[in-house]
């Protein structure tokens, strides 16, 4: 089956005439009715009903494991290896159909003509070896049988219509010459390319920064004016959903557990796991007045940091250049207070993390960073005292911990270095201490010392990591991303689980993150970096409240948020 | 947290994996994802097996009786040397066990001898053969004679255990001298990898097969000089794999958080990186074991492998080719050669896809 509409020469014509009036009687676009998925002899999908109108935004909410993305999939059945039951009605008077007991030839014209998808991550759904423009007119010559030139222009103005920039240069360009949200929009053109009645976008704006984020937003709400198409965007994003839908579905560990319109489920939320999921929000629990006293126990003063850069043409065969990632930045932490870095992608916040653990090469670095008071040496053995008063925690739990050492090993290690004085014993004991200190116990997990990461969940992951750094006593905690892999439940325990631990310990933390209310839950300081400049700081409650650089403003604006 | 459900503050929302006696080791669940492949264990089980049995050789088969009882007293010619004249002979020479003049004195009243199943070592010429040489399966041979009248089972059961030892001998230098150079390389990545790098495509690209023939020219062939030449060329491929695993792994966070908390760079590259980059180690073991077997045996084919008079595939490989007629010969061993390989490479299958990462476990 050939798209709905035609193309032709002079552009789109939408065969869709169809009247405000008209739609609010046709049943709707897409019903799912009793839908089950099962994989290798387990229900991963349980008993899903729920329908998408025609020219409606419905969004699936759920957290990492709720069957989100498999609920789309198994739609056009592109989940492998499962088994899917139930009906899933999809399409406009005669032309409704079941999705699910169409034939593969059938479906493969479904796919992509009438219900098109977008994903996450657009650097690895889009060919990296062929030009995007090429990709997008690729689609056009197979389902709409244009010719080559008119496939090419075809795809300029549909990246135009994504309000891409300079389209007609853009199209010419490889995907890894675009920044993450011109990617985006790349894959948006090609998913609008057939003029689709349902979009089904997974996660279509997780892995892009807080400003584009809405951008990405912005446009996909304006396309859906302009085309009429439905839109069935998974999230875990509660702010998203808010700003975007129309109706609103909660899924948890397989099943719906509510529906309803948005404004409806967010005023009164009836399931105790859409509270749950509502209630997630971090919460600001800070002593401010945690006295400043003694000097800072982290201070860095125009610190600067460079990597070696490939020189572009020619001239990168001869001398190498440099990217300067972090310019004269200087900052203090203070005994038992948080300041925390805000910047997006590319900001240098994760440069100035390795910097302050003098991870990078002395040549890269230069300024002046003191921990407790004394200066790095980049020679291991003069900096291992220094190493065990400014430990990490870093973003993702799954890369974080060695998955062939025992959880016994990972955290012990620590004190082998720095307090070689202890008995096997004592050692043992002090990590059973710091286990249970960020709440892993024995009598949770049999054998807990002996066990593998890999039996463990993210947030339980991120304990492990977070009871490796705590068991040599440190002073300073670098928390580089610490939450923003785990989900929003979950994360408000982990924030929660830093707030006591730093009342308790007394701990500094140098907490570093894209994410505004995390920020604002944790941080008596903060710095706003951009493009490797501190551009901002002071303290949260003033950069927050009264932020004065146009930066912070848009940062604050695109989070959402009211503190 | 609003006037919801209250969520602990401790436990994860994740229930707690169940608690099953010790938790499998990452090596452990691989040992029993390769169990669960009948084809690559049973292929482990019976390789095993007859690597067992061969190095039991000289009791399967060989000349010299396992046990002689004679006049009243107990010999032991597998240990030791006897002249014939013990056994009532007429020369000072060692006795052979084979002539049907000591076999008759030891079937004499009293004396009684245990020879080993098949009569034969893996030189022992048969003397003694109803057919000139090579002759055909029957019963005095087994598996018939090769063209010097050489029994074949025993040169065939010699010639695979002198085999997998080789095999076993150059694998385990290969791995070492891999994973060393390997995490040299990906460990400290930068100049040090550029130059070793460099050094890897000329070292690569010098004739392997000339040097053989260059230096069997001038030195006198043993099992040893083919084992450091050999050994000499066999650990790039293998550097290469470990190198990217080093590159990849030295990145990752735990590596940094390692570094973060002070430790030697040794202990990382032994304690962090080196148990992550094992994968393609293991997975190649059996396919670099069949490698160096056939390599011995093209070798051996070609006459430049192990000194003459050592057992050998490869040499008989090389006699079945000047006699086609004496079809056992090229048969048998190619049956022997052809099972070997399949087993290792069986178990390299079924080793690969324990080891493979994007399975999911059941």
């Amino acid at each position: 089956m050939r798209c709905a509409t035609r193309w032709t020469r002079g552009g789109w014509i939408h065969e869709r005439r169809r009247t405000l009036q008209e739609q609010a009687v046709t049943a709707p676009l897409l019903e799912v009715e009793r839908l089950q998925v099962t994989l290798s002899g387990q229900a991963i999908i349980r008993d899903i009903s729920f329908a998408v109108a025609a020219g409606e935004k419905v969004a699936l909410v759920g957290e990492s494991g709720s069957g989100k993305t498999v609920t789309a999939l198994s739609l056009l059945r592109l989940f492998h290896g499962a088994q899917v039951q139930g009906h899933a009605w999809f399409g406009e008077g005669a032309e409704r159909r079941d999705l699910l007991a169409l034939g593969e030839r059938q479906l493969r014209a479904v796919r992509g003509d009438e219900i098109a998808l977008i994903f996450q991550e657009p650097m690895t759904a889009l060919n990296p070896l062929m030009p995007v423009g090429a990709q997008i007119a690729e689609v056009l010559q197979l389902k709409r049988a244009a010719t080559r030139k008119a496939a090419a222009e075809g795809a300029v103005e549909l990246l135009a219509r994504t309000g891409l920039d300079r389209p007609a240069a853009r199209a010419a360009v490889y995907p890894h010459q675009l920044s993450g949200g011109q990617r985006q929009r790349a894959m948006i053109a090609m998913a609008l390319a057939c003029n689709p009645k349902l979009l089904l976008a997974d996660e279509p704006t997780t892995a892009l920064d807080a400003s584009l984020r809405m951008q990405i937003l912005d446009l996909l709400q304006r396309l859906q004016q302009e085309t009429g198409m439905a839109i069935l965007m998974i999230t875990h994003d509660l702010n998203l959903v808010r700003r975007f839908a129309d109706r609103v579905a909660v899924m948890q560990k397989g099943r719906l557990v509510e529906q309803g319109a948005v404004e409806g489920i967010f005023a009164s939320p009836r399931d105790p796991y859409t509270q749950r999921l509502l209630a997630s929000k971090p919460r600001r629990r800070l002593d401010d007045a945690a006295a400043a006293s003694g000097p800072p126990v982290l201070q860095v003063q125009r610190l600067q940091a460079a990597y070696p850069a490939a020189l572009p043409g020619l001239a990168g065969w001869f001398r190498k250049g440099r990217f300067v990632a972090l310019r004269d930045a200087s900052l203090a932490v203070q005994p038992g207070r948080t300041l925390g870095v805000i910047g997006e992608s590319g900001s240098g916040k994760s440069t100035l993390a390795q910097a302050v653990l003098a991870l990078l090469p002395s040549r890269q670095v230069s300024g002046d960073i003191r921990v407790a008071g004394r200066e790095w040496q980049f020679r291991s053995r003069v900096d291992r005292p220094l190493r065990r008063r400014i430990q990490v925690v870093f973003q993702d739990p799954f890369s974080s911990l060695s998955p062939r050492q025992t959880v016994g090993d990972i955290v012990g290690e620590g004190l082998k270095i720095h307090f070689p004085e202890l008995s096997a014993q004592q050692r043992e004991q002090r990590v059973i201490n710091g286990l249970a200190d960020v709440g892993l116990t024995g009598q949770q997990f049999a054998h807990l010392l002996a066990r593998y990461p890999h039996e463990f969940s993210g947030g339980q992951r991120q304990r492990i990591a977070l009871a490796r750094a705590l068991v040599v006593n440190p002073e300073v905690l670098v928390l580089d991303e610490p939450t923003s892999a785990l989900d929003v439940t979950i994360q408000q325990q982990i924030l929660a689980l830093l707030q006591r631990l730093q009342q308790e310990h007394g701990l500094s933390y140098l907490l570093i993150t894209h994410d505004v209310e995390v920020v604002w839950a944790m941080a008596h300081d903060v710095i706003v970096l951009k493009d490797g400049d501190i551009v901002e700081s002071g303290s949260a409650t003033a950069v927050l409240h009264h932020p004065r650089h146009a930066y912070t403003r848009t940062l604050l604006d695109a989070a959402g948020a009211d503190f | 947290m609003a006037a919801t459900a209250p969520v602990s503050p401790v436990a994860d929302a994740q229930v707690a994996p169940p608690a099953r006696g010790r938790p499998a080791n990452p090596w452990r669940r691989a040992w029993q994802q390769f169990r669960r492949s009948r084809l690559g264990y049973w292929s482990l089980i019976v390789f095993v097996v007859l690597f067992v049995l061969s190095l039991g050789a000289e009791v399967l088969s060989n000349d010299r009786p396992l046990v002689v009882h004679y006049n009243g007293q107990t010999y032991f010619p597998l240990l030791k040397t006897y002249p014939e004249t013990v056994f009532g002979g007429d020369f000072e020479t060692e006795t052979d066990y084979l002539d049907p003049y000591i076999r008759h004195q030891f079937s004499m009243d009293g004396n009684w001898a245990i020879y080993p199943p098949n009569p034969y070592g893996s030189q022992t010429i048969n003397y003694f053969a109803s057919e000139p040489n090579p002759s055909a399966p029957g019963r005095e041979n087994l598996l018939g004679t090769d063209d010097r009248g050489r029994d074949l089972l025993a040169q065939l059961i010699y010639g695979f255990r002198i085999s997998i030892l080789f095999a076993l001998a150059l694998t385990t230098v290969g791995v070492l001298l891999g994973i060393v150079t390997g995490a040299i390389q990906g460990f400290f990545g930068g100049k040090t990898d550029l130059a070793f790098q460099r050094f890897i495509e000329v070292w690569s690209a010098m004739p392997e097969l000339y040097l053989l023939i260059i230096f069997s020219a001038i030195l006198s062939p043993s099992l040893g000089l083919l084992l450091a030449l050999l050994s000499l060329f066999g650990w790039m491929g293998l550097s290469d794999y470990v190198r990217a695993e080093f590159l990849r792994n030295r990145k990752l966070d735990y590596v940094k958080s390692a570094r973060a908390m002070g430790v030697p760079n040794r202990q990382i590259i032994w304690r962090h990186i080196l148990p992550n980059s094992m994968v393609p180690v293991v997975t190649f073991l059996p396919f670099r074991m069949s490698g160096a077997i056939l390599a011995l045996t093209s070798l051996d084919f070609l006459g430049l492998g192990v000194p003459p008079g050592t057992p050998s595939l490869g040499e008989l490989l090389s006699q079945g080719k000047n006699n086609v007629d004496a079809w056992w010969i090229s048969l048998s061993t190619f049956g022997v050669l052809v099972l070997t390989l399949l087993l290792l490479t069986f178990m390299g299958d079924a080793l690969r896809d324990a080891l493979d990462p994007r399975r999911v476990d059941p």
